[in-house]
């Protein structure tokens, strides 16, 4: 549902049906709603068999990268001779994205059992939740779910009399959006600087700790009990446009709607649809000047290429863009291009790890070439000069942060030169004092 | 920069803490994968992380003290220093910042009196900085005293959420 505002007739409602409904949140309320009733099922199937029924879905990836869940899974070892770990990612940190957040705060169990299920899958038998340190409070709501799932044997030496033992764990992050990259949040796991590794290896084969290691999201995991309760046939059906993005996705909507909030939408709905129907528009008296679709990471569109996006993988694809994690921030016409802009770089210039140089120093760059621009010193040169940064920052480091950076420049630029044009031929005042 | 101690230094791992800790390792197949948890035990009962703690944190788990301090300053929330006894973050990235989150942050400077950002207010109450989103651009603009998450924080409901505080 559009949470906090109740769900409008357009949405498919499968994961977001108990957001704001807190007696969800119990062990008890859980169960009462069917709850579990997934894990039961699946424990009794061979690990392949729940690999297949998700790999049969269509579910992909709801992090960013949309990778295919059940084919990922397929990628760890067919005989655990090793410790095997899921790790859920819940470090949501890409700016424009809060769904994970809700699924955490009012069904916390749905995690549990999603991610039991795909520990049963994978055959790990502990699952670090990594919950990013400023989300206090769902912190706390998951902790307290994790404990009543062990007191009522869920989790634990016997999980649901099965005989195998699941162990899940939250490690808390402490600030560093880097974390939320995989191969970072191993690293934060194991009580190291949140530095993204170099792959080779992949995480299924050497991951945290060394050891055989599937990373999903929050949101991927919240979806498994739903497909194997319901079938893969029926998720697979969830589509209003390419067979290749299947089920239902949360979109959080911020900036100038009406209504901002998390929708849950079948794949393949339209953008326009979302931010007009769903979200109310923008403010009376304005118009819609552009959308990021799928959080900060992904191009800018603007208002024409918008109100024509399909919101799946191969329709925001279409228009250059990216679904990413599904952040849609919508701007209207009183928005500052250039300010935005900058004040995206600067968000990914504070977020480097700064282990590449491309991303160290091409993050931090941008920002001051942009901020000259902001202070009416900029010169046409200087568009040029951020174009050719955001070319060596793009496809050259060892994970795409540094890309995140250059996608909303350059496409700031091509989309909106005019009001970069503007600062430096003074026909704008300058907003910022000089650099 | 990291900072001392200025009163005689008190051990953090108490025995009782300690078996916090203990319990806490039974997660882990390494001692290393606790620091982070140990630091926040660290901060939560001082409020900040000094050399000195950072020193103990290492003995307890078999590490060196500057490995200890290279994995703190790389997180953003762990204090180096003392900070106000409320601690406000505010979150003025891209989807708050077009919602007025800037608008948020002079209130918040102005009605604390800490004037800037990142100082602490003279009577010791209040430290105001900004930092990256927050997870919740829905609902601009989410702010955090201490470990409380305020949303939807606009201008005019700043003064209350300062008498709330002080
Ligand atoms: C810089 C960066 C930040 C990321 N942040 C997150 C995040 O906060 N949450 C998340 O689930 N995935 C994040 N990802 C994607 C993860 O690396 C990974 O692809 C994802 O967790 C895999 O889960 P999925 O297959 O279920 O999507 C990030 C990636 C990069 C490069
Ligand atoms: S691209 Fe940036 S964030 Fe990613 S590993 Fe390199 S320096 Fe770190
Ligand atoms: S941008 Fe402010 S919470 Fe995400």
């Amino acid at each position: 549902m559009g949470f906090p505002h109740k769900p409008h007739p357009k949405e498919t409602v499968v994961l977001s049906q108990y957001f704001g409904d807190a007696d969800a949140r119990s062990y008890a309320g859980w169960v009462q709603r069917g709850g579990y009733e997934a894990l039961k099922k699946s424990l009794a199937m061979t690990p392949v068999a729940v690999q297949d029924i998700v790999k049969a879905s269509g579910l992909r990836g709801r992090g960013g990268a949309g990778f295919p869940t059940g084919l990922k899974w397929s990628f760890m070892p067919k005989e655990r001779t090793r410790t095997h770990y899921l790790c859920c990612n819940a470090d949501e940190s890409e700016p424009g994205t809060f769904k994970d957040r809700e699924i955490m705060r009012w069904t916390p169990h749905a995690l549990i059992e999603g991610c039991a299920i795909a520990q049963h899958a994978i055959q790990a038998e502990i699952c670090y939740i990594y919950i990013r340190g400023e989300f206090t409070e769902p912190l706390r709501i998951m902790e307290k779910a994790i404990a009543e799932a062990y007191q009522n044997g869920v989790l634990g030496a016997n999980a649901m009399g099965s005989g195998k033992r699941i162990d899940q764990f939250i490690h808390r992050g402490a600030g560093a959006y880097i974390c939320g990259e995989e191969t970072a949040l191993m690293n934060s796991i194991e009580g190291k600087r949140g530095n993204p590794r170099i792959r080779p290896p992949f995480p299924a084969a050497a991951g945290v700790f060394g050891l055989p290691t599937t990373i999903n999201n929050v949101e991927t995991l919240a979806a498994v009990p739903h497909i194997i309760n319901r079938g893969a046939d029926w998720y697979k059906s969830l589509y209003l446009s390419n067979p290749k993005s299947t089920g239902t996705k949360l979109i959080s909507v911020s900036g100038h709607v009406q209504r901002p909030g998390n929708y849950e939408i079948t794949m393949g709905f339209p953008l326009k649809d979302l931010i007009y129907d769903l979200c109310g528009g923008v403010k009376p008296g304005r118009t819609l000047k552009a959308c990021i679709p799928g959080g900060s990471s992904v191009p800018i569109l603007n208002k024409e290429e918008s109100e024509s996006c399909i919101l799946d993988y191969e329709g925001t694809v279409a228009k250059g863009t990216m679904l990413g994690s599904g952040g849609a921030i919508v701007f209207d016409d009183t928005t500052d291009m250039v300010y935005q802009v900058m004040r995206l770089a600067k968000f990914y210039a504070h977020e480097s790890c700064a282990q590449c140089t491309q991303c160290r120093e091409g993050t931090a760059w941008t920002v001051r070439i942009l901020q000259r621009i902001l202070a009416g010193e900029g010169t046409i040169q200087d568009l040029d000069l951020l174009l050719d940064l955001a070319d060596q920052m793009t496809g050259k480091t060892i994970c795409v942060l540094s890309d995140s950076c250059a996608a909303p420049v350059v496409t700031g630029i091509k989309k909106f030169r005019g009001e970069f044009e503007a600062y430096i031929k003074g026909a704008r005042k300058p907003v910022m004092a000089t650099v | 920069m990291t900072m001392h101690d200025t009163k005689p230094y008190e051990p953090v791992f108490t025995p009782e803490r300690r078996a916090g800790l203990e319990e806490l390792l039974k997660r882990y197949p390494t001692k290393r994968a606790a620091l982070l948890p140990a630091l926040w035990m660290v901060q939560e009962a001082r409020g900040w992380i000094s050399d000195t703690a950072m020193t103990e944190v290492a003995e307890v788990l078999g590490l060196t003290p500057a490995y200890v301090k290279g994995v703190v300053t790389f997180y953003t929330m762990y204090h180096l220093h003392p900070v106000g006894k409320n601690f406000v973050q505010v979150c003025t990235t891209t989807p708050c910042n077009i919602c007025g989150a800037e608008n948020v942050v002079k209130a918040l400077l102005q009605h604390t009196g800490c004037g800037e950002l990142g100082a602490t207010s003279p009577d010791g109450k209040w430290t105001v900085i900004e930092v990256e989103c927050l997870g919740a651009c829905g609902f601009a603009t989410p702010i955090m005293v201490n470990d409380d998450f305020i949303e939807s924080v606009t201008p005019e409901k700043v003064l209350e959420i300062v008498r709330k505080y002080s």
